[in-house]
């Protein structure tokens, strides 16, 4: 499964725009031949990460290995086109020159892409409809986009990363890119990176999960371990403050006497079972709901 | 099917297929989908698939064919009985008789309602 994929692994990367941090001493690994969820805010710094990891910017600090698909010894994307070779970066539309057709677009990108795929390409311009004998001035935004995921998936790229490539599309759109994408990873398992705030749409789709909140990891995590790190709980407010007085509250709401929390940690059965026989009502979060408490602007973790 | 956020997809997909087992829509022997096709259908993470198909491998209800695939075991549905009915009367009827108690609604009546229903 691995031969086709790389990993990747950073330590202590760091980028600085006039002296602001973008990313903050990040350690990364990423498993070979897994679906990555890259989440975070806009501004959090997935755009950044992308491209430092696709060696579009040199990192200023710490440094990026990539490693397997032919890669024995781990190397730095930057300036190197063996690896380069291997990574396909797609942001919004795929980076293609205005003025180009889009059938140029794609033979350039088969002279480029070592693993490229000519009939798949054809098959998903069909299915998203994108004309090929045009400008790409002339094509709009969701079918930039379109074509975006048609130049990631048929590249086949050991590495492919797509930074919200997707946000140009509408909903029935998004849906066949994720079918597609199901589907061709299933044939040609490689590691895949999806960059989004769309936490919904894709939690099902990822095997693993990274969380950045400005510049820094918050969690990288299986998504069923982060599926089960949270729990809501409801109940008269005095019962559930005594109750959540030893975890990490992320949200808290009051609505008259009932009061709502949302926590961090494992709530093994016997604790589970006290709360309800206390009168507490104990539920799951999902994960767009915890993503957006684990970076939301102030944490309400550090109550006193 | 849709896929909810309280329990880990894997757990759901190896519930919806002792589901189809316990109801009869899989056979015993019959071939189930590949964990490939499964993730294709219902848009999930292959590996998420392979988790869930690999727990009812473990449990005894799937089986493995070395390069064909995987298929209900052929004790599977009485395997699965068996555990339901175990915690039939705790995981729905006593949630049943709560409600009619909380709801004022005399266990007699109940009692009536299943007579009725049972026999039409």
């Amino acid at each position: 499964m691995t031969e086709h994929a790389l990993s990747v692994h950073t330590e202590n990367l760091s980028v600085r725009f006039a002296g602001t941090p973008a990313l903050d001493r990040l350690d990364l690994r990423l498993a070979p031949g897994k679906i990555h969820g890259l989440l975070g805010r806009n501004g959090s710094g997935k755009s950044t990460l992308a491209a430092v990891l696709a060696g579009f910017r040199q990192p200023d600090e710490g440094e990026v290995r990539i490693e397997g698909a032919g890669i024995s010894t781990p190397l730095a994307p930057y300036e190197n086109a063996v690896v380069t070779s291997r990574i396909c970066l797609i942001r919004e539309s795929g980076d293609v020159a205005d003025s180009l057709q889009v059938r140029h677009a794609l033979l350039l990108a088969e002279s480029l892409r070592p693993y490229w795929n000519a009939d798949l390409a054809g098959e998903l311009l069909d299915r998203f409809e994108v004309p090929t004998n045009k400008r790409m001035q002339k094509l709009s935004r969701g079918k930039k986009s379109a074509l975006g995921a048609v130049l990631g998936l048929a590249s086949r790229a050991p590495l492919t990363i797509f930074d919200e490539t997707y946000l140009g599309m509408d909903v029935p759109s998004r849906a066949a890119f994720y079918d597609a994408l199901i589907t061709d990873y299933a044939e040609v398992p490689r590691t895949i990176v999806l960059s989004t705030h769309l936490v919904s749409e894709v939690s099902t789709l990822l095997e693993d999960v990274v969380i950045l909140d400005n510049g820094r990891l918050v969690t990288q995590s299986p998504v069923d371990a982060l599926r089960g790190r949270g729990a809501s709980i409801v109940g008269p407010a005095k019962v559930v403050d005594d109750f959540t007085a030893e975890f990490t509250v992320l949200a808290e709401e009051r609505l008259g006497g009932t009061k709502s929390a949302t926590v961090l940690g494992d709530l093994d059965p016997a604790l589970v079972a006290q709360a309800a026989s206390a009168g507490l009502e104990i539920g799951p979060v999902g994960l767009q709901d915890l993503f957006v408490h684990l970076t939301a602007p102030v944490s309400k973790g550090a109550r006193s | 099917m849709v896929f909810d956020e309280r329990s880990p997809i894997y757990l759901q997909i190896a519930e919806q297929i002792k589901n189809d087992i316990v109801t009869g829509a899989l056979a015993e022997d019959e071939q189930v989908m590949s964990t490939n096709q499964y993730a294709a259908f219902y848009r999930i993470n292959p590996a998420t698939a392979a988790k869930g198909f690999a727990q009812l491998v473990d449990e005894g209800v799937l089986y493995k064919k070395r390069g064909i695939g995987m298929f209900v075991s052929p004790n599977a549905r009485d395997l699965l009985r068996t555990g339901r009915q175990d915690g039939f009367f705790a995981d729905v009827v006593d949630p049943m008789i709560r409600e009619a108690k909380a709801i004022g609604v005399p266990l007699r009546d109940v009692i009536q309602h299943i007579r009725k229903y049972g026999d039409s």
